[in-house]
């Protein structure tokens, strides 16, 4: 598939036609409404919030935290930041009932300390990844970002930002400047190994009980996997042990006999360490 | 724009971040409109802790608003649902269409239009 980001930088991207396109075809509207749900299903708020929507576009998201049911804790209060004009002018046609900023979110994020419940972000962030201009890089601007965003978020907030990563590059250069600007971060992937695998980058803001993880958000929840490379990574090192060791040779040979070829019969030397010879 | 948005929005040149005065910017030649909205109790009780009293005090004095307050309403007087209505009318409904908004600090000036703001800054101030 076609990546827009390859194309031209977001504001010249989305044009009058394209914001049009975008926010008509019904086939995207339904994309955005799911990712938006799931995404307000992870940040699990129980009272109308006030909520940062970061690439806003054309209120899409929006729409759907405005119209959240009480029951759902909603509906909440939203400003938008896009930094595509056209965008802006399609949701001011549609009567979008958020504050509405043109801004790029790679400039940073310009709200005083701890005013923000929550963000939301549905296929924005990897527009970071691109400078267009030759005095920005994107380390630069994601970190503007997401320091910016880090600060205006309240003690305890949380944000779920959506996000196409090209590859893995990237997707450890995004989730690596979130950690790095103070996030409690982890990743969310719907339907993987999918044409429609979907990312979602987790992110806490201190406290909120979650200990610096975020496997605590997608606990209780159904169908979620949890894969914690790090946890993975320290069992591993426990079972293999040193080489060398009797727990090695009997693997080592294992293997061999797996393979067929001829492999001493184990006994109670095998292994054994000798004594210290002088 | 909101006024409660007004009340969490700040310069975003580099330079300002440090500075008390780039909070809050100052509207200038600002037209309103009042736009209705659901009242949502909750919502105020949930942001008020948040709300930078001096600051809300000022910018309603710019808008032309009759004076707030000295002090925020705390405690008992979240109770009263006056209170709150009045607030969710001057925080929520009360929209700012068309004006400037100038920085104490750096003077620059963010232009509102159709009651969005223009963040966009050129790369030199970024």
């Amino acid at each position: 598939m076609s990546r827009p980001e390859d194309i031209l930088p977001p504001d010249l991207f989305y044009n009058d036609n394209e914001s049009r396109k975008y926010t008509t075809s019904s086939r995207i509207r339904n994309i955005q409404a799911d990712m938006t749900n799931r995404a307000l299903e992870l940040l699990k708020l129980t009272s109308p919030s006030l909520i940062l929507d970061v690439g806003c576009g054309s209120g899409l998201s929006g729409e759907i935290l405005s119209q959240e049911s009480p029951e759902d804790g909603g509906p909440h209060v939203w400003v938008g930041m896009d930094i595509s004009p056209s965008m802006l002018d399609v949701a001011l046609q549609r009567e979008v009932e958020g504050d509405l900023f043109l801004a790029d979110i790679g400039q940073g994020v310009p709200f005083r300390p701890g005013s923000f419940d929550a963000a939301i972000s549905i296929s924005a962030i990897q527009w970071l990844c691109n400078a267009e201009t030759s005095d920005v890089s994107p380390e630069g601007r994601l970190k503007r970002f997401f320091e910016g965003l880090y600060a205006s978020l309240r003690r305890g907030g949380r944000a779920v930002c959506q996000f196409y990563p090209k590859n893995d590059i990237q997707r450890s250069m995004i989730s690596g400047a979130a950690i790095k600007a103070g996030f409690g971060a982890g990743i969310l992937e719907d339907d993987p190994g999918t044409k429609n695998s979907k990312l979602y980058l987790v992110l806490t803001v201190g406290g909120g009980g979650l200990q610096g993880d975020i496997t605590g958000v997608v606990n209780g929840m159904e169908d979620v996997n949890v894969l914690d490379a790090r946890r993975k990574a320290q069992e591993l090192k426990g079972a293999r042990g040193r080489k060398g060791d009797k727990a090695w040779i009997m693997k080592k040979k294992e293997q061999m006999e797996r393979k067929g070829k001829v492999v001493k019969q184990n006994s109670k030397y095998t292994g054994r360490k000798r004594r210290v010879a002088f | 724009m909101k006024v409660i948005t007004a009340n969490f929005v700040t310069c975003s040149v580099k330079e300002c971040k440090t500075s008390p005065s780039a909070f809050p910017l100052h509207f200038h030649d600002a037209e309103l409109e009042m736009q209705e909205l659901d009242f949502q109790p909750e919502f105020i009780r949930n942001v008020l802790p948040r709300i930078d009293w001096e600051a809300l005090r000022v910018t309603a004095n710019e808008l032309g608003f009759p004076s707030l307050p000295e002090s925020k309403p705390e405690g008992e007087a979240l109770d009263d649902e006056q209170t709150l209505k009045d607030l969710h009318r001057l925080l929520l409904e009360t929209q700012v269409m068309e004006g400037r908004l100038i920085c104490g600090n750096c003077s620059h000036e963010y232009v509102l239009k159709e009651g969005i703001a223009n963040f966009l800054l050129p790369s030199h101030l970024v």
